[in-house]
């Protein structure tokens, strides 16, 4: 088991390293730097003030040294400054984290909470009304894209309640937490959710046929016992990767919901520090999205050791 | 439909080779139907049986005759839809239990009623722990903690012969052998000490060796339990061994039934000997020349119980048919005492000997 978790972290780092050549050179293949989109917005370009703002910033030099020299100062904890602010990058990511990380929380939260129970209940009762209306939702959360979602929520809770809870302050306990983002998560989550509850059932309904559901019934064991104990637990497993997966793909959602609902989150600082070529915002960010993504499907294969006795992690 | 009465009062009265003094389950007329898009399915056509404490019943057959859904249909597990009890009753000590509520039945599953199952390797879920599998029935129907359902399920291993069950017990069913894992399954059956035990091909999934150890242990359980077991099973061998009384049933319906003995010295259906005329036999006589020691088979495979035959279900396959077999279906007689057959050319049987 420990010579696994060793492996598997080696293989993290390997991964991470790749990540970041990615990042690096897709952001360098992007047209034109900081220098050039400042001059855009001027619509004059000064050759020799631009060069000095190049070398200012180390962006003259030879590619391959930019890249050490980001690893490198990364490495040691340095994030370096933002172009535009001109203030430690640090302090320009680390306020927005929470922001994003609880909106994310309450996602997949609203996902699972909803997903799993509703897509059991969606195999249990297969081919009834419900079934069918619960499949019916399901199928509108895969299809819809968010940011209409997220629009249409937006408008229906402003017609109907003429209120909608909107980003303020800090939140200070998890209640607020949840007041303040139930509505956008949901909006993100509600794909997630979809997705989920569609496994689940095709899970669930793979499972029912199975001989020792069929002895748990003879043993005299209750439906809800054989639905959430003796199903489930067998159900739940591919499940559990997709949310893995999902957590992942939150992102690219959360980039439009933190847009439309004007959350000053992550992911949409993200989208604007791309236009600007703020390159060590960027860079350094996708970094972090890239370790936690890592680090989720890390702790999903582990959790998978724990849900399913066959699975060993061994030599 | 003169003689379906006259077999309700014989399953009443047939408690003669064995007397014990009440059936512990007697079922009567038990029909069930699958409503399926192929048409009607008659899996369980009429079938009545009854077995006491401590007696063993075997229901005998090929794949398809209805033996498993008879099975299923007394604990009430039949697949719904499409399967559906039509009608019969069964009755554990004298209480009917498809009158009863699914919440009654569940008290009786696992409980006054258990079933072994075919498959040791799949019938055992896979992410529970086998003592916490054994320990659930217990849970359900006895007032005992978690603690001393688990030290009773323990227990339970230990008398089914499973070596360390303390160990074994925490282990799981992929870490358990076939014949390991069908041993916690008469574990699970007996752990309430229930009044009845259906074993469905109990040693059919089994090595030889490890078959004969199984059925050993059920025999050995039953007479120290005193439960009544019914007996699932297409060898004949095994119903040689174990049981006391034997049901042949053919497409759904009984076709022969009788006391062990006399099924083997006089078997009154041409169903039955075909049965027996495919065993192996090591005193078959050699003759040395080509093809005499065949061993015998029954030509063909049993009906789709869509396309049966308006007369007997076996004539199609049957060397004794004759038009009126194809024309009408065989009343279920009794032809010697505790002794009945469903067939038109019993009299030529029982002349011509065994």
């Amino acid at each position: 088991m420990l010579s696994y978790i060793i492996r598997r972290f080696l293989l993290m780092i390997v991964t991470l390293f790749g990540m970041s050549v990615l990042i690096f050179l897709l952001l360098r293949l992007m047209p034109g730097n900081v220098a050039d989109i400042l001059f855009d917005a001027g619509g004059y370009i000064d050759p020799a003030e631009r060069a000095q703002i190049e070398a200012e910033l180390g962006l003259d030099q030879p590619i391959v040294v930019q890249y050490v020299n980001w690893i490198g100062s990364l490495l040691r904890g340095d994030l370096g400054y933002s172009y535009i602010t001109e203030r430690p990058a640090i302090e320009e990511i680390a306020p927005r984290i929470p922001v994003t990380a609880q909106l994310a929380l309450w996602a997949l939260v609203f996902s699972v909470v909803f997903g799993v129970p509703l897509g059991v209940i969606s195999a249990v009762r297969q081919n009834t009304a419900l079934d069918y209306v619960l499949r019916l939702i399901s199928l509108s959360g895969l299809s819809m894209p968010s940011f209409w979602l997220a629009l249409l929520i937006i408008m229906f809770t402003v017609q109907y309640f003429g209120y909608i809870p909107i980003y303020t302050a800090t939140p200070q306990s998890v209640w607020e937490s949840l007041a303040m983002y139930a509505i956008p998560a949901a909006a993100v989550g509600f794909r997630s959710s979809a997705l989920i509850m569609r496994l689940t059932r095709s899970s669930m309904l793979e499972v029912l046929r199975q001989d020792y559901i069929r002895t748990a019934r003879s043993k005299g064991a209750s439906e809800n016992a054989v639905n959430y104990h003796h199903a489930l637990r067998n159900a739940v497993l591919p499940v559990v990767t997709i949310i893995g997966i999902e957590a992942a793909f939150l992102i690219g959602g959360l980039i439009v919901t933190e847009t439309v609902f004007n959350i000053p989150g992550v992911a949409r600082f993200l989208v604007e520090s791309i236009l600007w070529r703020d390159y060590p915002i960027v860079q350094n960010l996708v970094m972090f999205i890239a370790v936690v993504v890592v680090v989720v499907n890390f702790v999903v294969d582990m959790l998978y050791a724990v849900l399913d006795p066959r699975i060993k992690y061994s030599d | 439909m003169t003689q379906t009465a006259a077999a309700r009062l014989a399953t009443g009265a047939e408690a003669a080779p064995a007397p014990a003094a009440e059936p512990v389950l007697a079922v009567e007329d038990l029909q069930t139907y699958f409503y399926t898009r192929r048409g009607l399915l008659k899996a369980v056509d009429r079938v009545s049986f009854s077995v006491g404490a401590g007696e063993t019943l075997a229901i005998v057959g090929e794949s398809g005759c209805g033996k498993s859904i008879t099975a299923l249909s007394v604990m009430r597990l039949v697949p719904s839809p499409p399967g559906r009890i039509v009608g019969g009753s069964v009755r554990l000590r004298g209480r009917d239990l498809l009158r009863l509520s699914e919440e009654e039945m569940r008290q009786i599953r696992g409980n006054e009623i258990s079933m072994i199952f075919q498959e040791p390797m799949t019938s055992l879920n896979p992410v529970l722990t086998i003592g916490n599998q054994i320990s659930e029935a217990l849970i359900l129907h006895q007032d005992v903690s978690r603690k001393a359902a688990m030290e009773r399920a323990v227990e339970m291993l230990r008398l089914v012969r499973i070596p360390e069950p303390e160990r074994r017990a925490r282990e799981y069913p992929h870490q358990l052998s076939g014949g390991m894992r069908q041993r916690a399954m008469i574990a699970m059956a007996l752990a309430c000490n229930p009044k009845v035990l259906l074993a469905d091909e109990p040693t059919t999934a089994l090595d030889v060796t490890i078959q004969a150890q199984i059925l050993e242990l059920i025999l050995e359980l039953q007479q120290r339990l005193g439960t009544a077991v019914v007996l699932i099973t297409h060898d004949l061998g095994v119903v040689a061994e174990t049981a006391q009384r034997v049901i042949v049933m053919y497409a759904g319906r009984k076709v022969e039934e009788a006391d062990v003995t006399s099924l083997f010295d006089e078997p009154l259906h041409p169903y039955t000997r075909g049965l027996m005329g495919s065993i192996p036999r090591l005193d078959m006589p050699e003759t040395g020349t080509k093809g005499a020691d065949r061993l015998q088979e029954i030509p063909g495979m049993v009906p789709p119980l869509n396309a049966l035959p308006p007369g007997c279900a076996f004539a199609p396959r049957c060397a004794m048919a004759t038009e009126k077999c194809q024309a009408e279906y065989p009343p279920y007689r009794e032809l010697r005492p505790g002794h009945w057959s469903a067939c038109w050319h019993a009299e030529r049987l029982m002349a011509g000997g065994a």
